[in-house]
């Protein structure tokens, strides 16, 4: 599994120079694992490399528990990236919701997640490798924000495209290779073994990348506002970097991978979940926190980074608009 | 619009009059379908206090089924009801029906805001910080209205008065009193309390609010002391009560209510440990109270606004036979056996349903809801537990009720003379258990 060299020498001299290229990141380039750490703080993230390619997007026709939304299929090109090895946790998400555990270098102006009015784990874990869980989108694009100020590393939300091109691992089936529904038990938590609750990353099988919950677990943001048409769209622009873009204040992102509370059809590597008001609705105030979720204690989300980075103004920009800034 | 049938307006205004002895010969029964119908009654309703919970009970009120239309918004702040109208527009335009905002030019500001927006509507929806409740209640009630108030109702002994005796007045008028103790509308709750012979006669309860803590708004240059105590409301007991009160009347409430009575005694412990600078003004960041009932019943309640410690917001309530878990929505006997669990699926949003179920019954002409009673115990029930941490000692219901303790200025304007100011290191005064006293 190797990468096309695609990151320029200039990113990574900027990094270099900024003294955040570790040995592991450099190892990285090579297109190998590594880990995310952070000056002064006990935690780490796994990135696993994910190789460029081409895959068919998308559901055929006669897959069982196909939904409308799921095609047609689209031959789509993927530029290679890592992604987070498991969704990111709890522990992993404290350092930026709480400004005081944000060891420095802690970045300027960087905003930090309002308190929640209740326990929005809803006693299903925190602490010790549990699913950040009941965030919106914003909050969730915010940590990536943070990540990249925190480690000059441009992190972001996984693209539709990326997140099902990671999740299939090579298979044209309804499951990721290896997976079937006979089987489903063994690499995800979901409605039938989950007992109406998240559980710990990583205890389940892995897919062929070697990522864990890619099913099932708390279903995963990505970057794509969510769009009945996307196929449509998509089919136009088939490369990884396509993302449906924000039109209007109130749009939803798509979200992806089924959850616990999850039927065994809505795990299927093309399954889309569109988010709804719903989610939020037993949040009183107007507006919306633009934070939380109320109501939507399955959503969690996981990371990637493009090999091909950004420059820092390019960077600048995607937050500020993805982030409605 | 079909000018044949009355306006709720009018209705409502028959309503009261005829409730109030006024009117000798009832009015024609709702059984003739005459005010059943939903096509051209419109019911009015008027905003006092534009934050993001005004805000959402309004959108709320306007997502109903019957036909409700925002004439009027109040607020003590002009951005803050521009702010207001802003979001109710942007959410109502999102689900398409910005037609029921229909303010116009009665967009009131100032600290008599209120009693210009009331007027205008059949139903009220008081928001503003709880300290204001008490006179914005007393005035609703006073034209009659039908009214929604959020929770707390009042902050301290004098302002439950005021809605104790408006309450009274609110019966008589047969009006609608909705308070935002959303538990009671909500279905795991109702489904709860439905089966809670099943844990024999209730002995205790443990219940909590332990989170994070809320926002501040740092001082400004050339703000009053006012304005910054009403911008920062939440730290300031004249307007807030303590976090005890704002928050965690919510779990208090919850077991007067399955207990069906209220404390006759408090005693507890609490004080600022994490939460000390000059921008939390004087509430605590923890309380511990223990209340006494009639009966000798204990409810123990706790409190706290520190980040990184174990957070809870949720009620236990024991029984002779068994316990209520009300977050689980389930009930067990002493050995772990389920013997009730709410099908979590069927659960609403109590916030919708509060509403839903007010302007059902204004639609009707019924006279279904008096909650203003029973908020304003469980807002006295939450101060008598501020009353007894901040001061260390034991506090009985009756003298703290009949006491009057007032904490409002003696004014309501911008340059009035505040009852707690800050010292020159811009800290507040705060109480001190065991020195400070209350009705001694």
């Amino acid at each position: 599994m190797t990468f096309r060299n695609t990151l320029g020498t200039l990113t990574f001299s900027i990094l270099t120079s900024l003294g955040l290229v570790s040995v592991a990141q450099a190892q990285a380039q090579e297109g190998k694992p590594y880990e995310q750490d952070f000056a002064g703080i006990p935690v780490k993230i796994s990135m696993v490399p994910i190789p460029a390619g081409e895959f068919l997007m998308g559901s055929p026709v006669a897959e069982a528990g196909r939904q409308a939304d799921e095609g047609p299929q689209v031959k789509v090109k993927v530029e290679p990236f890592w992604m987070s090895a498991t969704e990111i946790t709890h522990d992993q998400f404290f350092p930026f919701r709480f400004d005081e555990k944000d060891v420095k270098p802690k970045p300027d102006a960087i905003s930090r997640p309002t308190a929640q009015y209740i326990d929005l784990t809803w006693g299903m874990g925190k602490e010790g490798g549990f699913p950040a869980n009941s965030m919106q989108p914003y909050t969730a694009i915010m940590y990536c924000k943070w990540l990249w100020k925190k480690t000059g590393i441009f992190y972001r939300l996984p693209t539709e495209a990326e997140w099902e091109y990671a999740c299939r691992a090579g298979s044209k089936t309804a499951y990721p290779t290896g997976v079937q529904a006979a089987t489903l038990a063994q690499f995800a938590w979901y409605g039938s073994n989950s007992k109406d609750a998240y559980h710990k990353v990583g205890q389940k099988k892995p897919n062929a990348y070697g990522l864990y919950d890619m099913l099932g677990n708390v279903s995963e943001w990505t970057m794509d506002m969510y769009d009945a048409k996307y196929f449509e769209k998509l089919a136009a622009r088939p490369e990884s970097g396509f993302i449906i873009e924000r039109t209007a204040p109130r749009a939803y992102h798509t979200a992806r991978g089924g959850s616990f509370k999850s039927k065994a059809a809505e795990l299927r590597s093309a399954d889309r979940l569109a988010q709804v008001e719903d989610w939020n609705q037993r949040d009183p105030q107007v507006p919306r926190s633009k934070w939380w979720l109320t109501d939507g204690d399955f959503v969690g989300f996981r990371i990637v980074r493009p090999v091909k980075q950004p420059s820092p103004e390019e960077a600048e920009a995607f937050f500020k608009k993805m982030l409605g800034q | 619009m079909n000018k044949d049938f009355q306006s709720r307006r009018d209705f409502v205004k028959a309503g009261s009059l005829l409730a109030g002895g006024l009117l000798a010969v009832p009015l024609t029964s709702k059984a003739d379908g005459f005010f059943n119908s939903s096509v051209a009654d419109e019911i009015k309703i008027a905003l006092v206090g534009c934050g993001g919970r005004g805000s959402g009970a309004a959108v709320q009120a306007l997502s109903t089924k019957q036909n409700v239309k925002l004439v009027a918004v109040a607020d003590a702040f002009a951005d803050r009801m521009e702010g207001g109208l802003k979001n109710i527009t942007e959410a109502l335009t999102a689900s398409g029906s910005a037609d029921k905002i229909a303010v116009g030019d009665n967009k009131f500001v100032g600290f008599d805001a209120y009693t210009k927006a009331i007027p205008l509507a059949d139903v009220v929806i008081l928001a503003t910080p709880p300290g204001f409740r008490p006179i914005h209640f007393e005035e609703a009630v006073r034209q009659g209205k039908h009214i929604f108030m959020e929770k707390p109702v009042a902050t301290d002994p004098a302002g439950v008065q005021k809605v104790l005796a408006a309450a009274v007045e609110a019966k008589k008028k047969k009006l609608n009193v909705v308070v935002g103790l959303q538990r009671h509308y909500q279905n795991s709750y109702r489904a709860l309390l439905k089966n809670k012979a099943m844990i024999g006669d209730i002995v205790s309860g443990n219940v909590y609010w332990n989170n994070d803590g809320v926002w501040v708004n740092p001082r400004k240059d050339g703000q009053t002391e006012m304005e910054y105590q009403m911008r920062n409301w939440y730290y300031f007991n004249w307007l807030c009560g303590d976090h005890i009160n704002e928050q965690h009347i919510h779990n208090i409430d919850v077991f007067n209510w399955f207990k069906g009575s209220y404390p006759v005694r408090a005693k507890g412990t609490g004080g600022r440990e994490v939460r000390k600078g000059k921008d939390y003004g004087e509430i605590f960041d923890h309380h511990h109270v223990e209340f006494e009932y009639a009966d000798g019943t204990i409810l123990n309640s706790e409190c706290r606004h520190m980040k990184g410690t174990w957070a809870k917001v949720d009620e236990t309530i024991l029984g002779t036979k068994g316990k209520i878990l009300c977050g689980d929505a389930k009930i067990v006997d002493y050995k772990g056996k389920p013997l009730f669990q709410f099908n979590k699926k069927t659960e609403n949003n109590p916030y919708q349903a509060e509403h839903d179920e007010l302007f059902a019954a204004v639609a009707k002409g019924e006279y279904k809801f008096a909650d203003a009673e029973n908020g304003a115990k469980s807002t006295m029930t939450a101060i008598l537990g501020r009353l007894a941490t901040y001061s260390g000692q034991v506090m009985e219901w009756d003298t703290a009720l009949m006491s009057g303790l007032s904490l409002q200025p003696a004014e309501y304007s911008w340059d009035a003379k505040m009852p707690l100011n800050p010292d020159s290191n811009g800290l507040y005064p705060v109480a001190v258990p065991g020195v400070t006293r209350f009705f001694v």
